[in-house]
């Protein structure tokens, strides 16, 4: 059963580790400095669902032993083993606990208060949320405002939870803490850190 | 076959442990022969968390990091092998992460026991053996003087 | 205040290459190896482990030839070193019962299973320099004497514990509090301290045990044993299913029988019986090794209900102060360009002294 886990855990990872690694967080800083401009993380890694393209090269990148991973979805052994081998990051049971989460599409947005928002002293020990998307584009315009954006920008995801806006506002209001977003597509993602505020048009 | 878990972990242990030149002398003679290792991770350098425990039998607590090399390769033929071992060479790691993928197939398994396994341990057994006995002529031996009283 | 000084680029240059010429020093001398250092300065380089908190006598080797053998320059090269690795995991914690023991000695008791080793030791040399350190005199091979009986060197205070004359360790498997990954918030437990003071300044350690010695937080110590040799490291491989040995590493273990205790801290019942402090620190360093059992011992005063009043007792003055990286950054960064601070220090004492010299020429006026 162990070898079978782990058969898909070798395969997929960054061809260039260190190349690939940083290319990676290149990009995802822009993103996060820029929220609503949607980025390409163009490597080629691949890994056993319910990871896409562009969450498996996020953790390839980011994950390491010290920043828990927690996936939403239940069937995802071989995803966890592929996390484990590949990035050393251990795949835990308790969200509140989790460094990053994977979320499962249109995930309950009442759920999220289980991940931390971090702490005064320490805001950054907060979670960071992959969610999956139907596209980036096509969807319903949202208006973001806040650091990184000039005078708006605008999103419009297919496939966003029920209650997103009012959760991502409600989320806005912790700040300094809260959680940071990824809005994940194929090999694609744009991000709603925390202190992007959102509304509808 | 599978290899069983004690039969790996004493291959594992025995090259993991064993002195880096006589290894690599063997394994420069054999690598011809060898089906050849594919790159899966690493070899890579990083650290351990070495731990003791309280009063030596209590509580464990965190002693210092060591650093550790790690490798992972497979054989065209499937069979995946793992390497870690404490230090940095690179080398080493990769030698025995492929002798463990080796170690897994039939054609392969006697002939790492007999020209790497059997005389790493062999070597080990040797070594320790000469520092128990330099540490041994160290020992106290005390004589108790007997005292003119009865 | 900091105020960015520009020009000093050359100079800067120039100072590093003749650091590295005064490093190497006079040419027609060999360079020293890696191998040598770590062969034949390795009590330094073990020290440079310690404190630099990685093990790696390769590295800490080059890390002292690079600081010309300024150990505290070298700890925070290795120090340095570490962060940019990643970690991979924990290793299993160390079975010291297991060592490979290169020596052991216990002061408490003369006849221990096992033996007393006394290895190689500097303890009954006579301390004076010795001419032939001045050449290359050829070092006879050691002697070997065959090991009779095939004894196991138990921790000698297991043995007083099967007696129920010491406080017993407590076993379990608690995933321990990590400094390096952590701020430290006061109080912390006994495995917070035993890691602070593993990585802590010899110097600093050894002067608040002599402290205890003196009275300054008294613990009326007995060497139970101190025991040094290689222990096997086993490390966890999640896609093996088990765990494999990775490889050992040299340590030096002090266990520290202390002050006998009734009633809190007493046995189960309330009766006295000794306590311990215990010391474990990378390489060959009995002297590290004893420091900090005593002030391991010394900072579990609250758990015996004993009064708090010296400084080996003070857990947030030792563990703040022991870290000579931490230490040496604050002191050294004196002599980084202070000078915009200055300035306004200047200016207020001028003022002070113009204003009392006014206020002075009017009273003499009135």
């Amino acid at each position: 059963m162990q070898a079978n886990t782990y058969a898909a855990a070798y395969e997929g990872g960054f061809e260039s580790p260190v190349f690939g690694a940083q290319a990676v967080f290149r990009s995802v800083m822009d993103a996060m400095a820029r929220p609503g401009t949607i980025v390409d993380l163009a490597q080629p890694v691949s890994a056993p669902a319910p990871l896409e393209t562009a969450a498996a090269a996020f953790l390839a990148a980011l994950a390491d032993y010290d920043s828990p991973v927690w996936f939403e979805v239940e069937d995802a052994e071989a995803a966890s083993a592929w996390v484990e081998f590949q990035t050393g990051a251990p795949v835990i049971a308790d969200p509140q606990q989790a460094a990053f989460a994977v979320l499962a599409k249109g995930s309950a947005v009442t759920d999220w208060r289980r991940f931390s928002i971090g702490t005064s002293s320490y805001p950054d020990a907060s979670a960071t949320l992959l969610l999956p998307v139907e596209a980036l584009e096509g969807g319903v315009e949202l208006i973001l405002t806040g650091p990184g954006i000039e005078t708006q920008a605008r999103i419009a995801p297919r496939g966003l939870p029920e209650g997103f806006v009012a959760a991502m506002q409600a989320n806005a209001a912790l700040y300094p803490l809260g959680l940071d977003i990824l809005l994940v597509c194929g090999s694609r993602v744009s991000a709603l850190p925390r202190t992007t505020r959102l509304t509808e048009v | 076959m599978q290899a069983t878990i004690p039969d790996r972990k004493r291959v594992l242990d025995a090259l993991l442990t064993a002195a880096t030149r006589p290894l690599a002398q063997a394994y420069e003679a054999l690598s011809a022969t060898m089906p050849q290792a594919l790159p899966v991770r690493g070899p890579e350098i990083g650290m351990v968390m070495l731990r003791g425990r309280i009063g030596g039998g209590g509580q464990p607590f965190n002693l210092g990091e060591a650093t550790v090399t790690r490798a992972t390769v497979r054989l065209e033929s499937g069979e995946i092998g793992h390497a870690v071992l404490l230090g940095r060479d690179m080398e080493k790691a990769r030698m025995v992460a492929h002798l463990d993928a080796l170690a897994q197939r039939d054609d392969w398994r006697a002939t790492v026991e007999t020209r790497f396994v059997a005389p790493a341990l062999e070597a080990e057994a040797e070594e320790r053996r000469r520092q128990v006995e330099e540490v041994e002529a160290t020992r106290v031996d005390f004589f108790t003087m007997v005292r003119g009283e009865d | 205040m900091y105020v960015a000084v520009k020009g000093g680029e050359k100079a800067i240059e120039n100072a590093h290459a003749l650091m590295a010429d005064r490093r190497r020093g006079d040419r027609s001398v060999p360079a020293l190896g890696i191998e040598q250092i770590a062969s034949q300065l390795s009590l330094a380089v073990d020290r440079v482990m310690a404190e630099g908190s990685l093990y790696d006598p390769e590295l800490a080797a080059m890390a002292v030839r690079q600081a010309r053998g300024d150990l505290i320059e070298a700890i925070f090269l290795l120090r340095a070193y570490r962060t940019t690795l990643s970690r991979f995991g924990n290793a299993k914690p160390l079975d010291t019962n297991a060592m490979r023991i290169e020596r052991r000695v216990s002061a408490t008791f003369k006849d221990i299973p096992g033996g007393q080793l006394l290895g190689p030791t500097f303890d009954y040399t006579h301390r004076l320099i010795d001419p032939a350190m001045a050449g290359d005199v050829s070092v006879a091979e050691p002697l070997r004497r065959e090991r009779e009986d095939d004894t196991a060197c138990p921790r000698v205070t297991d043995i007083l514990d099967g007696q129920g004359l010491i406080e017993p360790d407590v076993p379990g498997d608690a995933e321990p509090a990590d400094l390096t990954r952590s701020a430290t918030a006061y109080p912390v437990e006994r495995d917070l301290r035993l890691q602070a003071l593993a990585r802590g300044d010899e110097g600093f350690l050894l002067a608040l045990g002599y402290s205890t010695q003196r009275g300054y937080g008294r613990t009326h110590p007995f060497v139970g044993e101190i025991r040094i040799g290689m222990v096997d490291v086993e490390i966890d491989v999640p896609e093996l299913g088990f765990a494999v040995r990775a490889g050992s590493v040299r340590v030096t273990e002090c266990q520290m029988v202390s002050q006998f205790k009734g009633g809190k801290g007493g046995g189960p019942d309330g009766e006295p019986r000794f306590t311990r402090g215990y010391g474990l620190v990378f390489g060959q360093s009995e002297r590290k090794a004893m420091a900090v059992s005593l002030v391991d011992r010394a900072l579990r005063a609250d758990e015996f209900g004993e009064q708090r009043n010296a400084p080996a007792q003070d857990e947030e003055f030792v563990l703040e102060h022991c870290d000579n990286v931490q230490a040496t950054g604050f002191v050294e960064h004196l002599k980084l360009p202070h000078y915009v601070d200055f300035q306004a220090e200047l200016d207020l004492l001028r003022t002070l002294r113009r204003e009392a010299n006014e206020h002075a020429t009017r009273e003499a006026a009135e």
